[in-house]
């Protein structure tokens, strides 16, 4: 469970801005701005954050469906940043995606089966028809979809079905990480939990790595078993989510629990919603020191100079903070830490 | 006195080649000044086009709809387009989810909001500009002036609902109606939009109409809530019941398939199995049995009816389970025992 499947280095991503008529580079989206954790082997990895955080970014770059700026991605302990050709295409057997639209992420032009042997074609794995046919209908068993609807075409299914063939086509190569973006924020409420306990019991039976990404932090709570907090490019908190969700260190996360109504009125009524005031600023133009600094109500005149590096704090989160919140402090905003603790 | 908005068995159904859709079935409700009504469903429940009904925002020539909506004691839906008109934007309000496709790219903020006041106030350019920086003022945009200069896609999402919130408040609406207000936004955004909700509410003893499917914010914000389900209120209650003793299975289900900050993590989360019916076919009988843990023979033949609760006033529910048995199956599901082990007779009467 401990060995370190995945380590990522000082990542950065930054999107060129060009403008003018010689297109001169005038600037650069930091979406992802110096990130450095570990994937654990067999764990789930929540990564959370509003929206233009550079969650996604950092997945798709962990994926090599971008190109990283800079920084070091090591899979298995070899370096995956800068390979190409067949060693890529090697690789991408390793890593699959889970995507969050199951309308505009399945080909409506083919079939069902044609889509999840689509990885069996690729990479020449199944040879032929009838090796291609079965190992689909197998897929489709796992998931819990019908064989008998290999032959149907997307339009033919529901949202939560659909979805059920995006995970379908994700497990075809037997993947060792999965990275899923929202898979379940499109669909309906009593559809998101047949989808999460699908996803929660193939990662039990076939020891998934799970990297997964999602604004809702009541669903990454119950999926994860570590989460990272992401904030302007950066990760700002990380810990396991027992301790994370009771006893969030950054200001930050405070307020992103803080804010996540509860679905118990007595419980709502008797917390004191910490509102954070103001949109979060450009990723072009991150702030100076913490970035956090213009929307935090504990900033001091050093969070306004000096970056906080992400260090172990109190309980043992790491966290990039000058002032982390006390557990006084977290008792009063975040009520799930409240009737999580007695 | 009458309360501010009474909707009566209201039925919409339209025809389309498929056949007739029947998109809201026989629902009632009504909402009192200053109140908050939540109404809870999945897509397809029929939640949106009751309240775009109310706004006299459904009449396509193949709709067919019946019942009685009262607003203030006036029949909304015997008034003319003309008369609709004059009601909406200024005693009634909406704000939808998607505040992007609901302003209008090409003209300035404040021009639009502008364009409101002086839709149903006589008064001068300057006067309804003036009035519309106020607004921006009120739903917290900073710069108000300079603002309202700006065109929408210079706004921030956040800022976008807060200007969407500022159009509908211009005349002092005494219903707004928020259809998904925050599902677009991000949570910490959300948590201010909700905020200020409430504050011009408290202000201003608006009546709010909150259409969701997140459980979370009905919540926080609503007093009295209903479920709907294929066109139906299946339960309704106040908010403090829906939640500590609710009595019909589909909202068992809601409340069992989210996973929830203050639940122990490992908690396993108990889906309801299949998915909406079609509006076009309904199931026969109580329309949620095929999904239902709990049917029993005689539910696939019978319609439930909103029925209020023995010794509950105020709590209605269409489930044709004795309620007694209701209580039981919810007490046994809070100790954590799945639909599917249920110990109590509604069970052992199935085996026989």
């Amino acid at each position: 469970m401990s060995e370190t499947l995945m380590e990522v280095r000082d990542l950065y991503k930054h999107f060129p801005i060009h403008a003018g008529f010689f297109r001169r580079q005038v600037g650069a989206v930091k979406a992802v701005d110096g990130v450095s954790f570990d994937v654990l082997r067999g764990e789930t990895l929540g990564l959370v954050g509003e929206s233009g955080c550079g969650k996604s970014t950092t997945a798709r770059v962990l994926l090599r469906l971008l190109d990283a700026t800079s920084g070091s991605i090591t899979f298995e302990g070899r370096e995956i940043s800068n390979i190409k050709g067949s060693e890529l295409k090697a690789l991408r057997r390793e890593m699959q995606m889970i995507f969050q639209d199951p309308y505009s992420s399945l080909n409506p032009r083919k079939t069902v089966g044609t889509i999840i042997a689509d990885p069996f074609v690729i990479h020449g794995t199944k040879q032929t028809k009838a090796e291609r046919k079965a190992a689909v209908q197998e897929l489709m068993d796992i998931v819990g979809l019908n064989p008998e609807h290999y032959n149907r075409y997307p339009h033919e299914f529901s949202g939560g079905q659909r979805q059920r063939i995006g995970v379908a086509r994700a497990l075809a190569l037997k993947p060792k990480v999965i990275v899923a973006d929202e898979p379940v924020s499109a669909l309906d409420v009593s559809i998101q939990a047949q989808v999460l306990n699908l996803l929660r019991e193939l990662q039990r039976d076939l020891g998934l790595t799970l990297i997964f990404i999602a604004h809702d932090l009541s669903v990454v709570r119950h999926m994860c078993d570590r989460v990272a907090v992401m904030y302007l490019g950066r990760i700002v908190e990380l810990a396991s989510s027992e301790q994370l969700y009771t006893h969030p260190r950054m200001p930050y996360t405070g307020a992103l629990m803080s804010a996540v109504p509860v679905a118990d009125p007595r419980l709502a009524a008797s917390k004191k919603r910490q509102v954070l005031a103001g949109d979060v600023p450009s990723p072009t133009n991150p702030p100076p020191g913490c970035r956090f600094h213009t929307r935090c109500w504990k900033a001091q005149e050093i969070c306004r100079n000096e970056d906080p590096p992400l260090t172990a704090k109190d309980g043992g989160n790491l966290a990039a903070c000058h002032f982390p919140l006390t557990d006084a402090e977290v008792l009063e905003r975040v009520p799930s830490a409240r009737s999580l603790s007695g | 006195m009458p309360p501010l908005l009474e909707v009566e068995n209201l039925q919409v159904h339209f025809e389309t080649e498929d056949g007739l859709v029947k998109a809201v079935d026989g629902v009632s409700y009504s909402v009192d000044s200053g109140q908050t009504f939540g109404i809870v469903g999945e897509s397809g429940s029929g939640k949106s086009v009751s309240s775009l009904t109310v706004m006299g925002l459904t009449r396509a020539r193949n709709a067919r709809i019946s019942g009685s909506v009262r607003f203030n004691g006036k029949d909304l839906l015997g008034a003319s387009e003309d008369e609709m008109r004059q009601i909406r934007g200024n005693d009634i309000a909406m704000i939808f989810q998607d505040p992007l496709s609901s302003l209008h790219p090409f003209y300035k903020v404040g021009a639009q909001i502008a364009e409101t006041v002086r839709s149903h106030r006589d008064v001068t350019k300057a006067q309804a500009w003036d009035r519309a920086v106020e607004m921006l003022s009120l739903v917290g945009i900073p710069e108000p002036r300079r603002r309202a200069d700006a065109y929408p896609h210079e706004f921030s999402g956040g800022m976008r609902q807060r200007a969407m919130i500022a159009m509908a408040l211009a005349n002092d609406p005494k219903l707004l109606i928020a259809d998904e207000p925050t599902t677009a936004l991000d949570v910490t955004v959300q948590a201010q939009i909700l905020e200020l909700i409430e504050r011009l509410q408290s202000e201003f003893d608006t009546a709010v109409v909150v259409i969701t499917h997140d459980l979370g914010v009905v919540a926080e914000m609503a007093d009295e809530i209903a479920v709907m389900y294929a066109g139906r209120i299946v339960e309704k209650a106040d908010t403090d019941t829906i939640f500590a003793a609710p009595e019909h299975p589909y909202t068992w289900g809601l409340l069992s398939s989210i996973p929830r900050l203050d639940s122990p993590r490992g908690e396993e989360l108990v889906p309801i199995g299949g998915r909406p019916p079609s509006l076009i076919n309904l199931p026969t009988g109580c329309s949620f049995h095929p999904r239902c843990p709990y049917v029993r023979e005689a539910h696939k033949r019978t319609e439930p009816k909103l029925e209020p609760v023995p010794g509950r006033p105020g709590h209605e529910v269409a489930c044709l389970l004795p309620s007694e048995t209701r209580r039981k199956l919810w007490a046994e599901l809070r100790q954590g025992i799945k639909p599917g082990d249920a110990r109590s007779d509604v069970m052992e009467e199935k085996a026989l």
